[in-house]
């Protein structure tokens, strides 16, 4: 909140998307899991970071739109 | 008792808008509002001081104005420091708060303030100062001042003061113990009671309010954006350097990640104690995508992933602790001139 204050975008990942939506975040990106935020022990290592690259690409994809408010 | 009084330049009688980019000026005595002021403080109260300054010159030159302030105050020897009241002017609050937050930590004296509750000073500034509900506009000047007045004698005088529904100012979150006749269910039991009458009850609990905050602009060119990875996870390298702590952490880390490839589970550690933290452990591009944003930056995608990855643990935590955290978050990622942030939260 305090980044987007100063004019930076954000864009968050999380998996506790109330909270996130309850202090006013502009660009939420869904996480895969709390304690996985971008990832997942039970696949294997490379479809593991197919998921991670997926959820970074919406992040950046986030970042390039306006925000949701 | 000695008072200076802050008005900005409509209150201080020195034009409107089209004055606002006056500087700081003194003027001896009261002018305008602090004639009521004195009158309303009572105790042989005497504005020796009237400092005006334009709500542009003031917001625009926040801290040499705020030092400026505090030179005069200090050259000058008072008892209390009076600003406003300030109603919805935002640019007016927003100073008004800097600089009796100044005067009263570095100098000592009491200091007084009054806004509406919209004025984005009161959020900024309630949690350190006694601020009056001013109500929305001057035709709630005497009424303000008097409030103001009350509170500042008692400040003054270093007596206890009361609750904020009492007083009249902004609840600043502070909690005190005090003895009841009844217990907390007989309390809440009234509340209700006085809730479905439609009866006025006041909660014991503040409730915490955000203000919206605008969406910062996009990104228009990622390919020539530095992009900063920011978690409140925890992540720090082995042997937690800053030692963050685990719960209510009040400092971040920054970490470089200049050149690496892919984060090491053997290199890193979480302090979070709110999460099963193996995973990230295991592998702490799970919380830290450092592997895939420097592919990306690699294939041009981005043009650049930030040096350093920034860390904090997001547990537990009042936000009197997470919201100067983020302004030095913010301020430090301004300076190194981040495009933009990606934020992960556990």
């Amino acid at each position: 909140m305090e980044l987007e204050k100063a004019g930076i975008p954000v864009a968050q990942v999380t998996s506790v998307a109330p909270v996130a939506k309850m202090v006013g975040s502009n660009r939420i990106v869904l996480g895969h899991g709390i304690v996985n935020v971008l990832g997942d022990p039970n696949l294997p290592p490379e479809e593991e970071k197919a998921l991670r690259r997926k959820l970074v690409q919406q992040a950046l994809e986030a970042l390039k739109k306006e925000g949701q408010g | 008792m000695r008072v200076i009084h802050y008005l900005n330049q409509f209150f201080g009688g020195l034009g409107g808008e089209e004055q606002a980019g006056l500087p700081l000026e003194a003027r001896a005595g009261a002018l305008g509002p602090g004639r009521l002021l004195e009158q309303v403080l009572g105790h042989d109260a005497q504005v020796l001081t009237t400092l005006i300054c334009g709500d542009n010159y003031a917001a625009e030159h926040l801290e040499q104005v705020t030092a400026e302030i505090q030179a005069k105050v200090k050259e000058i020897g008072a008892d209390l420091f009076v600003a406003g009241p300030c109603f919805e002017a935002g640019r007016y609050g927003v100073a008004a708060g800097a600089f009796c937050s100044a005067i009263q930590a570095k100098l000592g004296i009491p200091v007084i303030t009054g806004m509406a509750l919209e004025n984005p000073g009161v959020d900024l500034y309630r949690q350190d100062l006694h601020i009056i509900d001013s109500g929305p506009n001057a035709a709630q000047m005497r009424d303000a001042l008097t409030k103001m007045a009350r509170l500042a004698v008692k400040l003054v005088q270093k007596e206890p003061i009361g609750s904020p529904a009492e007083e009249g100012y902004f609840p600043r979150g502070i909690l005190h113990d005090e003895f009841v006749e009844k217990t907390a269910a007989e309390r809440l039991i009234d509340m209700a009671l006085a809730k479905a009458a439609g009866r006025p009850f006041e909660s014991e609990l503040m409730v915490t309010t955000f203000e919206p905050v605008a969406a910062p602009p996009p990104v228009r060119d990622l390919s020539k954006a530095t992009i900063a990875i920011v978690t409140d996870g925890g992540l720090v390298p082995k042997g937690n350097p800053d030692k963050i702590p685990f719960r209510a952490a009040t400092n971040f880390g920054s970490y470089n990640i200049a050149g690496v490839r892919d984060l090491q589970g053997q290199d890193y550690e979480v302090s979070h104690r709110g999460y099963d933290t193996r995973y990230v452990e295991e592998d702490p591009n799970r919380l830290v995508p450092v592997d895939v944003l420097r592919e990306m930056e690699k294939a041009g995608l981005i043009g650049k992933l930030h040096d350093q990855f920034l860390s904090t643990s997001g547990l537990a935590n009042p936000f009197s602790n997470t919201r100067p955290m983020g302004k030095r978050i913010a301020e430090q990622l301004k300076e190194a001139g981040i495009d933009a942030v990606i934020l992960t939260s556990t």
